[in-house]
């Protein structure tokens, strides 16, 4: 994709927003009366913003990450993803609570992939959806439980967070949406 | 012979449109087929064990020659990205009758069958049915007379670099009936290719090509030197049928020369892995103790063949749309 892109907002401001969505996962995880859940991030941007959430809510269970490559609806359009990894679900996730984190929400079907996903490997309890940045062009009805930010955009626009370290926001203009476009938000 | 097979197997972006041979795809094609091999080994150990990635495909295994394994985790592999698989063994049925390779490939794709998997006692049937093949469906080969198997050698190389995580200054010894191998030419393709640092052929005159050096390997008449520090040992079947010939004098004198046994193990590499493309005739390629043994992974590659084997499905699956995609257009 061509595209121009300027920085929209730096480390420390993006920190914050992980601060602001760790304090909103810790008040409703106690609204629901869930102790211990099972943190999964969406790569790649998801997984380094899993990572810090982690951290700053101190939970105990591993990590789990989520490549939804093998799911995507867009496979008899764009072909094989050549970066693939391996799904990692570290425990069973059968009767668990899960905070499923990603960057940027857009269409909803990176979500779609990442639910169809989880169940294949069990039944959880919950998913709690927690999200960097929320944004408009929803193709799914899916909605996000936790949000960073709320950014008004052009359709044409896009956003991407960068890092892992340091971390950023971006925002570019597409200047031709007919490429092979691997970015699926 | 290697532009014409990138040719063939290769999209103009270097995407895998067929896989034929290891020949003409390079190192960084192979490196991208382990990878997405890496991404499949979880599957197998989830409840699921299926991701949706093929749902709609046909896959045709075309056997004209009798296989148990490869077809099984062929089979497997494409039922695990949930396409749908037609088994076919043709030496039992059409070619009985009359009925031409053409002939058999257009009933197929009549079927809207979108890939052939084939096995064929005969060199460049594969080859041949993939430039026939109708624009769309993809073709790989399951092993084709003496003269490849590529998804044997890229599970082979996938073991390794599970177990030593980089090729380069690996020293590697294959041992046995290289003449009539199609698993160790393709081997010493990917193996050359991946940038090892020595390829070793272990044999006895009677088994090795006259051209053996040409392929970019060191050749040993001596078992014990042969395997002498090596990080892995490739042990190929012995197919029965060659005592018969003139080749071999028996199997207790091939054993006794050729054969793995722990007393040898011990002059390779403390870490070395041994393996085998299976099935194992015990006593004549290797002692029970060394295929049972701690360093013997000979089980893992079965694993890690439906993994590799899903990864080259999907991607020539994958590449084949988009070039549908391109006629629609």
């Amino acid at each position: 994709m061509n595209s121009n892109t300027k920085n929209f907002m730096d480390t420390e401001a993006v920190e914050s927003l992980i601060d602001v969505m760790a304090g909103k996962i810790w008040t409703l995880l106690n609204e629901r009366g869930i102790s211990d859940p099972l943190t999964v991030g969406i790569r790649t941007g998801g997984v380094w913003l899993a990572e810090l959430l982690h951290q700053e809510l101190g939970l105990k269970e591993p990590l789990g990450t989520l490549d939804i490559s093998f799911y995507r609806d867009d496979f008899t359009r764009i072909g094989m993803n050549p970066e693939v990894h391996p799904s990692d679900l570290p425990i069973p996730v059968d009767d668990r609570h899960i905070v499923l984190v990603d960057d940027v929400l857009h269409t909803g079907r990176t979500i779609r992939a990442a639910l169809n996903e989880i169940f294949d490997y069990g039944r959880p309890s919950s998913i709690i959806l927690a999200t960097l940045v929320d944004r408009p062009g929803r193709e799914l009805p899916i909605q996000p439980d936790v949000v960073g930010l709320h950014p008004v955009l052009e359709p044409d626009q896009h956003i991407t967070l960068i890092g892992p370290d340091p971390l950023g926001l971006v925002i570019g203009t597409n200047t031709n949406r007919s490429s092979r476009n691997l970015e699926q938000e | 012979m290697s532009r014409s097979n990138a040719e063939l197997q290769l999209d103009e972006a270097g995407r895998l449109l067929h896989f034929l041979t290891i020949d003409g795809l390079g190192k960084e094609m192979l490196t991208e087929i382990l990878d997405t091999a890496e991404g499949f080994t979880g599957v197998s150990e989830r409840t699921i064990k299926k991701v949706p990635l093929c749902r709609g495909k046909v896959v045709a295994n075309l056997f004209f020659e009798t296989s148990t394994r490869t077809r099984t985790t062929f089979e497997l592999a494409a039922k695990r990205l949930s396409a749908d698989v037609l088994n076919l063994n043709i030496s039992a049925s059409a070619t009985s009758k009359g009925e031409t390779l053409l002939d058999t490939l257009r009933n197929l794709e009549a079927m809207h069958v979108d890939m052939f998997v084939v096995r064929h006692a005969s060199t460049g049937a594969a080859h041949f049915i993939a430039q026939h093949a109708d624009r769309g469906v993809g073709v790989i080969n399951a092993g084709d007379g003496r003269h490849a198997h590529p998804t044997q050698a890229m599970l082979d190389m996938f073991t390794i670099r599970r177990h030593k995580r980089e090729f380069v200054g690996l020293r590697v010894a294959i041992v046995g009936d290289i003449l009539h191998s199609r698993v160790a030419r393709s081997q010493i393709l990917a193996l050359n290719s991946l940038g090892v640092s020595e390829v070793r052929v272990v044999a006895p005159r009677t088994l090795l090509p006259a051209d053996a050096r040409s392929l970019g390997v060191h050749v040993y008449h001596d078992m014990d030197e042969g395997i002498r520090d090596v990080d892995v040992i490739i042990m190929l079947r012995l197919q029965k049928e060659r005592m018969k010939g003139a080749l071999l004098p028996s199997e207790h004198e091939y054993f006794s020369l050729f054969g793995l046994t722990e007393r040898r193990l011990a002059l390779a590499d403390s870490e070395a892995i041994v393996m085998h493309p299976g099935p194992i005739n015990r006593g004549v390629e290797m002692d029970s103790q060394v295929a049972d043994g701690s360093k013997s992974v000979i089980l893992q590659q079965v694993s890690y063949g439906i993994a590799i084997r899903m990864a080259v499905i999907s991607m020539v699956i994958g590449t084949q749309n988009l070039r549908m995609q391109d006629v629609a257009v």
